[in-house]
């Protein structure tokens, strides 16, 4: 044991006198950890609070029946189910509004409620009774009490409703979930005589009889442990979360192999005097390891906290996208589990090992005289360089297979990664022969050098170069495909909202007096019913739309595919417009044939016509609104969309308001709702552009700290051409020069690799992921400012190496030449 | 303490087999000075590396104290070069980020064979008390090998294999250097074969031995 210290303590003292390069090491660490980390906290954050909202009565932890063709059931099941002997327990579920926010409301009937439920177990005697009494008691968890900022015992009031009975709080509630008796929900939610779901016990109550001689097939049964709602539908969101992380991490490896493997170099003659000295190659490469391992747990500890900083930098807005993307609550503050902690330590501490195993087995590998020829590691490269080219063939060849044969979102990351590590590993080949071409082409001795000193620094730089391209690619790809989004996003917006103000009265009556009072306005050009219904298909929830017989949708509603007479036959009843995702999602083309599960009865419709509903996560048929309202003649007709001249939107608005009480959560004009939209959108790929900022940010410094570690090798190279008369701010501006020139080269090839990344994003990604396709657009001024941005950072990666070379004495060239000093 | 025996080695160079060294013995005993002299390209430094456990021979027998090194794994090689061998080579093979005091003791402290009083006589004889604290770049050539010697004996070793060891000092230098080895050689009774070039350094040593064309003369 005290033997492998003292070979510790001799290979430590190497950072000792290499203070730059190891805080490259240590840098490539912690940038690594700390945004793999940062991201998987985000995830961590997300999903324990996505299992704590399906823990709530239903999903998750608890098997229980459900409409097979419908999202409710009547309550009669409950009362026939129970008499049938099944341990069932009624939950009524719906969303509402109290200031201005969506919440969850959640109705339960406490004394048949499955223990492990909820967590409700924890309700004492007295609040049960409290529950119970006449005023009722509204239990929320901590977070909900923090955002409605209100105190326990106070009466929240739902938007244009009636008050929620008194807040009480309980700990375990997930955050936005408002929960009350059954029957104060049945009356909020306007479900009288209805429910959500059934809950079963797992308690044995004897015989029962089978399900479906109670309910037919109108149940279905779900049972416990399988994927939440949230789960299924936020997963496409975490999944391109984790790629993000996982690609900054292997930007952060690049760094750390780099370092790793320039240290190895530099030490080459301390491990054959080690091996002189009597250290087996077993005992060296152990020892080895065991340094890079102490230096990954004390880079992994600083990364883990930059990590937790940057999942708290990022969460407001991650929390923002999923809110209103899914409608998932996360609470806003971090809180993250050991395991978290010590999964971080074992990233860093793999990772390291990772990037290291390469060098590790040459070390161990290579013979003790071998390792003591000055340019066997060089040569190594160079070999290693011929495969690199044959495993880049391969990997290409392997890419273009899986993009034919896969079929989900895991295959289309593959793909991605496919090309990614394709181009990464070509590049440094590409640039070799680039670079050969120049040297073959040059004249002049010094330009001559140039290309051949350039070929012969590219092993040195080309682990930085390829992070470089892979960074920018990265960049031009997801900035690409955001900006073809936001184009689509807004033309979309545009014609989806067509009518220039929306309303959603507070009950049918409301809505007939309000419709009454509208048609005596002359600025009302247009009435246009909105009417809708939800229903399940193939096991998915799907928004039934209907469509009024009007000019506004036949000319302005955006269609990806359609027959002829597409509004015509919609009219007729005969056929039904579906959204990309739901036709994506069933398999549908147009001319084919769908039974849709009406309240009437099912219906048998054709596919006339195919939609973008992008961010939507329900799939989404439209339909005429006199087939909706026959065929769901219980539908509340609550919503309608008017058009009005735009100079009078603001005066109707307000006139609505005051004559009708009714708040913006139910009036919003157009341009209200168009910029709430783009707000949702903007801050969904904020999270997307700062991580990009950040992997960036990490291959700039890839660079930079490859440059620092080169430079003091650079001196054996430059000494000579100072001694034969170019000066030093001469050599300075070569060394520049040539940096630069590979920089411009790798930026370059990044352009296009970029475009195929956003094509990739947009045509296998975005739809395994979401369902649609969008439109890839070419944005050149953005991809020139990208250019110009890695131009910027290769600049500032180069000036200190080169600002030091200007300042070194001669002295220190001129030591080169001594053979004893 | 040293005994080779039928010793061969070839190597592969432009697709032939070039052989170096064609069977040869030698014998060392304790407290024996030897120099191995040959033209460039005779086998010198590879019999050497062979002796050191730092290359594998085609064929023959290496016993250092008895113990034959070709039998040895690479473990059991780096252990004996650790206890019972001192190796100095042209190119000093310091430690560069280790001072002075701690290159000395590198080699004694992995074979658990630190001894104060042989340590401070060391400092002394070498002459390297003022230099303790420093590090190899900043020392002379002629420092840095007197370094590289005192290393090599802090372990008290069976055998000295000293590969050049003047080769990249002066003359006045080299004279000196090699003094201070042969007279710590006697100290410790150790053998200590040196490859040299030189003719005049050589007839410093109890015995010369000619290596020609892979073989003893």
């Amino acid at each position: 044991m005290r033997r492998h210290l003292w070979v510790l303590v001799a290979l430590l003292s190497h950072w000792r006198r290499h203070r730059t390069q190891l805080a490259t090491l240590l840098i490539g660490l912690m940038s690594a950890t700390a945004l793999w980390s940062g991201v998987q906290a985000l995830n961590q954050q997300a999903r324990n609070s996505y299992d704590r909202a399906a823990a709530a009565f239903g999903g998750g932890k608890t098997a229980m029946l459900v409409g097979r063709n419908s999202p409710s059931i009547s309550q009669q099941f409950f009362v026939d189910l129970r008499r049938a002997n099944w341990p069932v327990s009624p939950v009524v579920e719906g969303r509402v509004r109290v200031g201005g926010r969506s919440y969850r409301l959640i109705g339960i009937e406490p004394v048949t409620l499955p223990d492990g439920a909820s967590a409700m177990s924890k309700m004492g005697q007295a609040q049960l009774e409290k529950f119970f009494s006449s005023s009722g008691l509204t239990f929320v968890g901590p977070e909900t009490l923090a955002d409605l900022k209100m105190k326990e015992g106070e009466l929240p009031s739902v938007d244009g409703g009636r008050p929620l009975p008194p807040l009480a709080l309980q700990d375990q509630l997930a955050p936005g979930v408002l929960l009350v008796d059954i029957g104060t929900a049945q009356s909020i939610l306007s479900m009288p005589g209805q429910i959500s779901r059934l809950l079963i016990s797992d308690q044995n109550v004897g015989r029962r009889k089978a399900l479906e001689e109670v309910a037919g097939d109108r149940l279905l049964r779900v049972e416990a442990g399988e994927p939440s709602d949230l789960d299924r539908l936020t997963s496409s969101f975490h999944l391109n979360l984790t790629a993000f992380g996982l690609l900054s991490f292997f930007v952060g490896l690049f760094i750390v192999h780099s370092a790793i493997g320039l240290a190895f170099e530099q030490r080459l003659s301390m491990f054959r005097t080690l091996r002189a000295c009597g250290v087996s190659s077993k005992s060296l490469t152990a020892v080895l390891v065991a340094e890079l391992v102490t230096l990954a747990m004390v880079s992994g500890i600083a990364g883990l906290a930059c990590g937790y900083f940057i999942a708290s930098f990022l969460l407001p807005d991650v929390s923002a996208s999923l809110r209103g993307l899914y409608g998932a609550q996360i609470p806003g503050q971090l809180s993250l589990n050991t395991q978290w902690w010590i999964a971080g330590l074992a990233m860093s501490i793999l990772g390291a090992l990772l990037a290291a195993a390469n060098g590790l087995v040459r070390i161990y590998r290579l013979p003790v005289l071998a390792a003591a020829q000055p340019y066997a590691w060089q040569q190594t490269q160079q070999r290693w360089l011929k495969r690199q080219g044959a495993v880049a063939l391969f990997v290409a060849v392997a890419s273009a297979i899986v993009v034919y044969v896969g079929d989900s979102l895991l295959w289309g990351f593959v793909f991605l990664a496919g090309i990614l590590l394709t181009a990464a590993l070509a590049l440094p080949v590409i640039l070799g022969i680039v670079l050969w071409l120049g040297q073959r082409g040059a004249k002049r001795p010094l330009a001559k050098w140039f290309w051949a000193d350039s070929r012969q620094q590219l092993s040195g730089l080309s682990l930085a170069l390829m992070a470089l391209l892979l960074a920018l690619a990265v960049n031009v790809g997801v900035g690409t495909m955001v900006a073809s989004f936001s184009k689509t996003f807004t033309r979309w917006l545009d014609d989806r909202l067509a009518a220039e103000v929306y309303l959603n009265a507070t009950s049918t009556k409301q809505a007939g007096e309000i419709v009454a009072w509208l048609r005596q306005r002359p600025e009302v050009d247009a009435i246009l019913a909105a009417w809708r219904t939800d229903v399940t298909m193939d096991g998915l929830p799907v928004e039934v739309l209907g469509f009024a017989d009007h000019a506004t949708y036949r000319e302005r509603w955006p269609l990806l595919e359609f027959q002829p007479n597409v509004w015509g036959k919609v009219r007729s009843g005969t056929g039904a417009l579906f959204s990309e995702q739901l036709s994506r999602r069933l398999k549908l083309r147009l001319g084919d044939r769908v039974t849709i599960p009406a309240a009437k009865g099912a219906w048998d419709v054709e596919v006339v016509g195919i939609y973008p509903d992008y961010g939507n996560p329900k799939g989404q048929i439209g339909i005429d609104i006199d087939a909706l309202s026959s065929r769901w003649p219980d539908i509340d007709r609550t919503r309608f969309g008017l058009r009005v001249a735009p100079e009078r939107v603001a005066d109707l608005v307000a006139a609505l308001r005051e004559r009708f009480a009714l708040d913006s959560s139910r009036l919003v004009d157009q341009a209200s709702l168009k910029a709430e939209s783009m707000r949702i959108f903007k801050r969904t790929f904020s999270v997307t552009s700062t991580l990009n900022a950040f992997t960036l940010g990490v291959a700039g410094i890839a660079l930079l700290t490859s440059l620092l570690t080169l430079a003091n090798s650079r001196l054996p190279q430059l000494a000579p051409l100072w001694a034969l008369g170019i000066t030093r701010r001469r050599l300075a501006f070569i060394e520049l020069l040539k940096t630069m020139s590979v920089a411009f080269l790798t930026a370059l090839l990044a352009m296009p690799l970029g475009l195929l990344v956003a094509w990739c994003l947009v045509a296998v990604v975005n739809v395994k992921a979401f369902g649609w396709r969008l439109p890839l657009y070419v944005f050149p001024v953005q991809l020139v400012e990208l250019l110009t941005v890695a131009m910027l950072a290769a600049i500032v990666a180069t000036l200190i190496p080169v600002w030091k070379l200007l300042r070194l004495q001669p002295a220190s060239l001129a030591k080169i030449f001594a053979n004893e000093r | 303490m040293l005994s080779v025996h039928e010793l061969t080695k070839s190597y592969r160079s432009s697709g032939e087999q070039l052989a170096v060294l064609r069977g040869v013995n030698l014998t060392l005993v304790a407290g024996e000075s030897v120099a191995l002299t040959g033209e460039s390209g005779s086998g010198k430094s590879t019999l050497l590396h062979l002796i050191a456990g730092l290359d594998s021979a085609d064929s023959g027998n290496i016993f250092v104290d008895g113990d034959s090194i070709s039998l040895m794994s690479d473990g059991a090689r780096a252990a004996m070069r650790r206890d019972r061998l001192g190796l100095v080579f042209q190119q000093f093979n310091l430690i560069p980020s280790l001072p002075v005091i701690d290159n000395l003791a590198f080699q004694a402290r992995l074979a658990d064979r630190y001894d104060d009083a042989w340590q401070d006589e060391l400092v002394e004889r070498l002459g390297l008390g003022a230099l303790l604290d420093r590090y190899p770049e900043q020392l002379s050539g002629g420092q840095q090998q007197r370094v590289a010697i005192g290393r090599a004996l802090a372990v008290k070793p069976l055998i000295l294999l000293a590969d050049e060891p003047t080769g990249n000092l002066d003359e006045a230098t080299a004279d000196e250097v090699l003094k201070l080895a042969r007279d710590l050689v006697a100290k410790t009774g150790c053998a200590f074969l040196m490859v040299t070039h030189s003719a005049r350094l050589a007839e410093t040593l109890d015995r010369q031995v000619h290596l020609s064309s892979g073989l003893i003369l």
